[in-house]
């Protein structure tokens, strides 16, 4: 790739794939775990996290030669904040059965330990330029799992795919549901998220098991 | 065919389906490989000797549930008849059919399910086929409602073993009992077809709604609505009552159990405290009943004046303290441990039925939640342990021996 240099362009790769936040670092799970249960939630949720880490790490980058070590934490939470609260405005104008939906996960996404760890760990010592790639890459990484989870757990639990009805009608029985199957009902409960994570890992990590840490 | 097989496996040693064929070879026959050094123990209660041993207890509730599917299709069609004789009524072929037709198709399913996934993974893994399968496989189908859809219960089979066995290590190595967790998988997977009044009954579900339709609530379920049922004790005990498939009779349960003790394969120790257990949580309910507390009005007043001693009689209590609480794997290892876990278990399960109606049924739940915390049981077992010998050690009187090998001395306890 000729836009990216090699090193830049493994800022975005490593996240999605070797380094990756929730299934790697095991960081943001909470949110993973709460919003997973329909695909559209978790879009949405990617979406918001894309931008509040990316606009993000870019901020606290151009200002890290500036902040007093002592209270960087402060800053870097001021920062997160007014991104989120950003973003909460925006769905509450445009989107607002979907922010009723996410309610107060969008708020939270200021105590994400990604957005605080990519801030810690990569904006405070590194360019604009690369943090903003790292930041993108980081909030992919945490995105295509959200977006995975969602997908089997709405797919599974509702038989629907962003509200459509892929599989039949549950009541006029319809489609698969005429020759007798059911919806799963406990994808739909929060501990499934954690299963359908588990096994993302599980998988991950039997096809490169360098990835395995020593017990 | 003996020497046959003995060469075959020769010739396949190390190759990729050794696991498998393996074990369906020693499963028909005993091994031809004779250990070369040191001295063993010989003893004949190896795993699947233990694991048949609690298949054969399992047998007669296995039988009787199969009578049982029938009698129940047959009296919610036809009414209770009036004055009950058990061979024209009940050991008759008609019921024995509905359970072959029902109940037989639920143990292929999960014998089926199970051990091909335990071969598959024998097979990736390149160990031994383990034979931790072969008694869960025998309680699944005894531990839900007979109707309840095949390719529901393959798909919790493979749920149950694959999550709640195989991740953590496979047989021995599981925090949850296997079955059990088929069985919440399915309860919270498909809540319709796992509890209500419709399920319990052969064709229950497929006559809802219609001129047909029939009922079979279990006695847990009436009352968790605060409904009388019509069994009387006779038929608790008995087992003549709805409910999943192996768990009504108590009194084959009774039997099950007193063979497993007498055959040391299940902890008496555990069965017992779960049974206080249970009756403690019982007597506690009928005691704010009987001291006024709880006004009739209260949607709790059916089940907590139902007698304490009546919950062992219905629903999966009794099953559950015999054949599942009792797993030595995922139950406590020590003496003491195991008193305390049993009697959590018959405490819980009591509680888990009188506080919420949403699930009649809290043996499993109770069982499990259980099992999560048996390790915790033993680390503080075998903690107070070594506090009290240290304890005993520091109030010793330690005497010098009176040869003159002053490094060997003799402790005294006080």
């Amino acid at each position: 790739m000729a836009l990216l240099s090699k090193k830049d362009a493994n800022l975005i790769k490593d996240p999605l794939a070797d380094n990756n936040p929730i299934t790697i670092q095991v960081l943001g799970i909470c949110s993973a775990l709460a919003i997973t249960a329909e695909l559209k939630a978790s879009v949405v949720m990617a979406i918001s996290v894309l931008f509040v880490l990316g606009v993000g790490n870019v901020v606290i980058s151009l200002l890290r030669n500036i902040i007093p070590a002592k209270i960087r934490i402060i800053v870097q939470l001021v920062v997160v904040a007014a991104l989120v609260i950003i973003v909460d405005q925006v769905l509450k104008a445009f989107a607002y059965d979907l922010s009723k939906t996410l309610s107060v996960f969008i708020g939270l996404i200021i105590t994400n330990c990604i957005i605080m760890g990519r801030f810690e760990a990569f904006a405070l010592g590194n360019g604009p330029w690369k943090s903003f790639l790292d930041g993108i890459g980081n909030a992919l990484g945490y995105g295509v799992i959200l977006v995975i989870v969602g997908f089997f757990r709405e797919l599974l639990g509702s038989g629907t795919l962003f509200g459509m009805k892929v599989l039949g009608d549950p009541i006029a029985k319809t489609g698969l549901y005429s020759i007798g199957y059911e919806n799963n009902g406990f994808m739909i409960i929060p501990p499934a998220a954690l299963i359908v994570v588990g096994i993302i890992i599980w998988v991950q990590r039997s096809r490169n098991r360098a990835l395995i840490e020593e017990a | 065919m003996k020497e046959k097989l003995h060469q075959l496996k020769l010739k396949y040693q190390g190759k990729k389906m050794a696991p498998a064929f393996n074990a369906l070879h020693t499963f028909l026959y005993m091994p031809n490989e004779t250990t070369h050094s040191g001295a063993h123990v010989r003893a004949a209660d190896d795993l699947k000797r233990t694991m048949n041993t609690v298949i054969m207890a399992l047998v007669p509730c296995l039988l009787f549930g199969m009578f049982n599917a029938g009698y129940q299709h047959y009296s919610a069609i036809n009414g209770f008849p009036e004055s009950f004789s058990l061979f024209d009524h009940f050991l008759t072929w008609d019921n024995f059919w509905v359970g072959v037709t029902t109940v037989l198709p639920l143990v292929i399913v999960s014998y089926g399910v199970g051990l091909a996934i335990e071969f598959l993974f024998a097979v990736i893994k390149g160990h031994e086929v383990e034979e931790g399968y072969l008694v869960t496989g025998m309680l699944v189908p005894l531990i839900i409602p007979v109707d309840t859809p095949l390719w529901m219960l393959a798909i919790a089979v493979a749920f149950g073993v694959v999550i709640g066995k195989e991740v953590f290590g496979g047989t021995g190595m599981n925090i949850l009992n296997p079955a059990l967790t088929i069985r919440a998988f399915l309860f919270f997977a498909y809540p319709t077809w796992m509890s209500g009044d419709k399920v319990w009954v052969h064709e229950g579900v497929e006559r809802a709604g219609t001129a047909d339709a029939i009922s079979g609530e279990t006695v847990l379920g009436s009352l968790a609505q605060g409904s009388d049922y019509a069994y009387s004790l006779s038929d608790m005990f008995y087992g003549f009552i709805p409910g999943s498939v192996g768990e009504t009779s108590t009194l084959l349960i009774l039997l099950g159990a007193l063979f497993l003790i007498f055959t040391k394969i299940a902890s008496w120790r555990i069965m017992v405290s779960a049974v206080v257990g249970a009756l403690v949580m019982g007597l506690i309910f009928n005691g704010i009943v009987d001291a006024g507390w709880l006004p009739e009005y209260s949607k709790f007043y059916t089940l907590m004046s139902f007698p304490y001693w009546q919950h062992l009689l219905v629903g999966g209590l009794a099953f559950g303290i015999v054949f599942m609480a009792t797993d030595p794997v995922t139950g406590s290892q020590t003496n003491k441990g195991k008193w305390y876990y049993g009697f959590f278990i018959g405490f819980l399960s009591v509680m888990i039925r009188v506080f919420n109606p949403g699930y009649p049924e809290g043996v499993f739940l109770a069982i499990l939640l259980m099992n999560v915390f048996a390790p915790t049981i033993d680390h503080y077992v075998v903690k107070g342990n070594i506090k009290k010998r240290l304890k005993r050690f520091k109030t010793a009187t330690i005497y010098p021996k009176s040869s003159d090998e002053v490094d060997t001395l003799k402790t005294e306890t006080a």
